[in-house]
C-alpha cells in the first residue's frame, strides 16, 4: 500500500492564502466596487452633494464623439507600445545574452529606465523633443524636418509611444533575459550540430521555449499600456494636440481630475476595466494554448 | 501603583507636555500655491516677512505644481479631510470654488468673524468684481491679478525695421512677416494660454460676448456663443499665418513663455505676471504693450479682463486658525507692501491706495511695463461682455477650446468648424456643471 501525506487542517491553507486575499480585496475589489458605485452617481468635485442617476453617465459617455476617437487612439497607441516594447526588449535581451565584455554593466544600465517615474519620464521626453527647446528636436529641424508635436498629431503620437516604450523595455528586457538564461544550452547546441543557423535556432528552439515568458509579458504589457501610461501622456502632450493622444485612460484622468466630473470618469474606468478583463480572458483562452510550458 | 506604572505615566505626561507646548505657541497656516520662477521667491519672502512680523502664527507656503494641479491637490485634500487653510486658485476655477458652499470660508465672513479691519471698497473694483457675489460680498482674496499683454523685444523689432510697436492685429501680422524675413524663421509672433488669448481676452477686448448671461456672471444657465464671424475671421487669420510660422502656436499654458526670453519670438502675448521672469531672463531691451485689436470692429478696444489667481480659504478650520489667516490677509493688503509687490512682480496692485501710491511715486515714468495691464483693464467702463466670466468646469473647458484651436491650426478642421465644435462641447460641459451645482 502506498503511503501518501494528507494535510487534514482546514484552517492552515486559508491562513496561508489570507495575506494575498486581503491584498486583492483591499487593492482591487474594493476600489473596483467603488468605481462601479460612483459611475451611477452625479457628484460635484468636492463631494458635497451626490445624486443617484442610474445609467445617465454611461448614456452621456456613449453620446460623445470624442469617446469613440479616444477608443481609436487607444487601439493605435496600445498596439504600437505593446509590440514595440516587447520586440525591442527581446532584441536587446538576445544580444545581451551573448558572451560580451562588460555584459553585466549593459544589463544593469538597461534596467534603469524602469525605476523612473512615468511623469518624470514624460517630462524628459517632452524637453528632449520640444520643438524649440529640445536637444534632439533642433537637429531634426535643422535637417529640414518640420518636427512639431505641438500641432502635428502624428508627431505627438510618435513621441508618447517612444516615451512609453522606453520605460517598459527595461521591464520586458529583464524577464526576457531571465527566460533566455533558463533555456538549456544543450538544446541549442544540438540544433547547431544539426546544421540550424542562428535565425532558425531562434525561431524553432528559443522562441517557443520562451513562450511562457512572452505570454506573461503580453498580459502585463497590455495592463501597463491601458492603465499606467496616463502620467506619461499628461507630461508629454496632455492629450493634445486636438485630442490626438487622448487615450481612454487619459480621458478618465482628464475628466475626473481636470473636469471634476467623477461620475463620468468612473463610468469610463468601468468600461476600461471591462475591456481589459475581456482582453485578458481572450488571451488566456486562445493565446495560452500556443504556450509550451 | 507599581514603579513601572508611575514611570509610564510620567513618560506619557512628559511626551504630551513637550509636544503640546510648541503647538500652542505657534499656529501653522498651510498655504498651497502655484507660483514658479521669480514669483515663487516673492511668495516665500512674503511668508517669511509675515512670520517675522509676529509670533503667534506661521504661514507655511507649499508649491503644488501648475494652477490646475494645485486646485486638484486642494480638492483631493478636502475630500480626504486635510485641506490646507489657504489655497491659490486661478481665475477660471472661480465658478467651481464658488459653488462649493461648505468647502470654503468666504473672505468677507472670515474677516468679520476675526474682527480684522476690512473695507471691500479699498480694493480695485476691476479685480474684486471677479471674485465677489452679485451682492458684492468678497468670496476669495485677490492675490496675483494680471491681464494679458503683448511682450515686445525692442531690439529685434528695430533690426527687422519695425519702427513702431504694432497696435492692431493687421500691424502685428505685418511686423511678424518682417521679423520672419529678418531671421525669425520659426516664430514671427506667438502667445501662451491659447484659449485665454484668442477666445476670452479677444472677446472682452472687442466687446463681443463669450457666452450669454454676461459671460455667466448672471447665472449658471449661460450658453456659449464665441463662434461669431469676428472670432472665425481671427482664427482663420492665425491658421493662414501658422502655415509658414509667421504665427507659431505655443501650447495651452505658460510652459513656452521662454520663447520670448530666449529671443526666438520677438512678439509674444502672455500674462503681465511674466514681468519678474522677463526681468531675470531677457538679455535684451523689452517692453509690454496693450493687446492688438481689429480697427474695423466698432468700439474696440474695450477693456481687458483679469487673469491670475486669488486665495480661497478652506472650510472646517478652527477659529484661531482663521484669525491667523485674516491677519495674513491684512498684512498682504498693506499699501506699501502691495505697491512693492506690484512693482516687482508685474501683477496688479489689489488696493486703490497702492495703485495711487505707485503713480504718485513716479514709478511708471521710469517703468511703464507694470502699468500696461492697468491701462487695459481701465480702458473703458466694463460692459456685459467685459466684466469678467464665470463658467463652471472652466478648467477643463479651456483645454477643450484649445483642442479645437489646435485642430484648426493643424488644418484638420476649418476655423468655423473648430469654433462651432468648441462651443457645442463647451455647452455640454456647462449643462453637466449646472446639474451638479445646486
Amino acid at each position: 500500500m502506498e503511503k501518501s501525506v494528507v494535510f487534514n487542517g482546514k484552517l492552515l491553507p486559508y491562513l496561508l492564502l489570507a495575506p494575498q486575499l486581503a491584498i486583492t480585496l483591499i487593492f482591487f475589489y474594493w476600489p473596483a466596487s467603488q468605481a462601479i458605485w460612483q459611475s451611477f452617481l452625479r457628484e460635484d468635485a468636492f463631494g458635497l452633494n451626490s445624486e443617484f442617476v442610474g445609467l445617465e453617465n454611461y448614456q452621456a459617455l456613449f453620446a460623445q464623439p470624442e469617446y469613440y476617437t479616444a477608443i481609436g487612439t487607444t487601439v493605435v497607441f496600445s498596439s504600437l507600445v505593446t509590440v514595440l516594447s516587447l520586440g525591442v526588449a527581446l532584441l536587446f535581451a538576445t544580444q545581451a545574452d551573448k558572451n560580451l565584455k562588460g555584459a553585466s554593466a549593459y544589463k544593469t544600465l538597461m534596467i534603469w529606465p524602469y525605476a523612473v517615474a512615468p511623469a518624470i519620464a514624460g517630462v524628459l521626453w517632452f524637453f528632449i523633443f520640444h520643438p524649440t527647446l529640445g536637444t534632439l528636436a533642433r537637429p531634426l529641424r535643422v535637417m529640414g524636418f518640420n518636427w512639431n508635436p505641438m500641432l502635428d498629431g502624428t508627431h505627438a503620437m510618435i513621441l508618447v509611444v517612444m516615451a512609453a516604450v522606453w520605460k517598459q523595455v527595461a521591464y520586458n528586457f529583464l524577464f526576457f533575459l531571465a527566460g533566455l538564461q533558463a533555456i538549456p544550452k544543450s538544446v541549442i547546441e544540438a540544433g547547431a550540430i544539426d546544421g540550424a543557423g542562428p535565425l532558425r535556432r531562434f525561431w524553432t528552439i528559443i522562441f517557443p521555449l520562451l513562450s511562457p515568458t512572452t505570454f506573461f509579458l503580453l498580459v502585463v504589457n497590455i495592463v501597463y499600456v491601458f492603465f499606467e501610461t496616463f502620467g506619461i501622456i499628461d507630461a508629454v502632450t496632455a492629450g493634445g494636440p486636438a485630442g490626438s493622444t487622448t487615450t481612454m485612460v487619459y480621458k478618465v484622468f482628464a475628466d475626473g481630475r481636470l473636469g471634476g466630473d467623477l461620475g463620468g470618469s468612473a463610468a469610463q474606468s468601468v468600461v476600461l476595466m471591462v475591456i481589459v478583463i475581456a482582453l485578458t480572458a481572450i488571451q488566456f483562452r486562445y493565446v495560452e494554448r500556443k504556450v509550451q510550458y | 501603583m507599581s514603579f513601572r506604572q508611575i514611570a509610564a505615566a510620567t513618560a506619557v505626561a512628559a511626551t504630551f507636555g513637550f509636544a503640546a507646548s510648541p503647538a500652542l505657541a505657534v499656529t501653522e497656516i498651510q498655504w498651497w500655491h502655484a507660483m514658479t520662477g521669480g514669483n515663487n521667491d516673492i511668495v516665500n519672502k512674503l511668508a517669511e516677512e509675515f512670520n517675522a512680523s509676529q509670533s503667534d502664527y506661521k504661514v507655511v507656503p507649499t508649491f503644488k505644481g501648475a494652477y490646475p494641479d494645485t486646485m486638484n491637490a486642494g480638492i483631493a485634500a478636502f475630500r480626504a479631510g486635510n485641506a490646507p487653510h489657504i489655497m491659490q486658485v486661478f481665475e477660471v476655477g472661480t465658478a467651481t470654488m464658488m459653488s462649493a458652499k461648505g468647502a470654503i470660508k468666504p473672505v468677507y465672513e472670515l474677516m468679520k468673524e476675526a474682527g480684522e479691519p476690512f473695507d471691500p471698497k479699498a480694493y480695485l473694483p476691476a479685480i474684486t468684481g471677479y471674485y465677489s457675489t452679485s451682492k458684492g460680498d468678497m468670496l476669495s482674496f485677490p492675490f496675483n491679478s494680471s491681464s494679458m499683454v503683448m511682450w515686445i523685444n525692442k531690439d529685434e523689432l528695430k533690426k527687422a525695421g519695425v519702427a513702431e510697436i504694432p497696435k492692431t492685429w493687421p500691424e502685428v501680422f505685418d511686423a511678424a512677416k518682417k521679423l520672419k524675413a529678418a531671421g525669425h524663421e520659426t516664430c514671427g509672433f506667438s502667445n501662451a494660454w491659447a484659449s485665454w488669448a484668442h477666445i476670452e481676452q479677444f472677446s472682452a477686448w472687442h466687446n463681443v460676448p463669450i457666452g450669454t448671461k454676461a459671460n455667466g456672471l448672471d447665472g449658471f444657465d449661460t450658453v456659449l456663443e464665441f463662434n461669431s464671424p469676428l472670432h472665425v475671421k481671427h482664427l482663420q487669420n492665425l491658421v493662414e499665418l501658422q502655415k509658414d510660422k509667421t504665427y507659431d502656436y505655443s501650447g495651452r499654458g505658460s510652459a513656452s513663455e521662454s520663447r520670448f526670453g530666449s529671443g526666438e519670438c520677438a512678439i509674444f502675448m502672455t500674462s503681465s505676471g511674466y514681468y519678474a521672469t522677463a526681468k531675470s531672463t531677457a538679455k535684451f531691451d523689452f517692453t509690454s504693450a496693450p493687446m492688438p485689436y481689429y480697427p474695423d470692429v466698432q468700439g474696440a478696444p474695450q477693456n481687458s479682463i483679469i487673469g491670475g489667481a486669488s486665495l480661497w480659504v478652506m472650510g472646517g478650520k478652527t477659529a484661531n486658525e482663521y484669525k491667523g489667516v485674516a491677519k495674513f490677509f491684512t498684512f498682504l493688503s498693506d499699501t506699501n507692501r502691495q505697491a512693492k509687490l506690484h512693482q516687482e512682480s508685474g501683477y496688479l496692485p489689489i488696493t486703490t491706495a497702492a495703485y495711487e501710491k505707485t503713480k504718485a511715486d513716479g514709478f511708471y515714468d521710469k517703468n511703464p511695463v507694470p502699468q500696461t495691464p492697468l491701462k487695459e483693464l481701465t480702458n473703458k467702463p466694463p460692459t456685459e461682455n467685459s466684466r469678467g466670466l464665470r463658467f463652471g468646469n472652466m478648467v477643463q473647458m479651456r483645454d477643450v477650446w484649445a483642442e479645437e484651436i489646435e485642430a484648426a491650426l493643424a488644418g484638420k478642421k476649418t476655423a468655423k468648424e473648430a469654433l462651432d465644435s468648441a462651443v457645442a462641447r463647451g455647452n455640454a460641459m456647462l449643462r453637466t456643471f449646472e446639474k451638479t451645482a445646486k
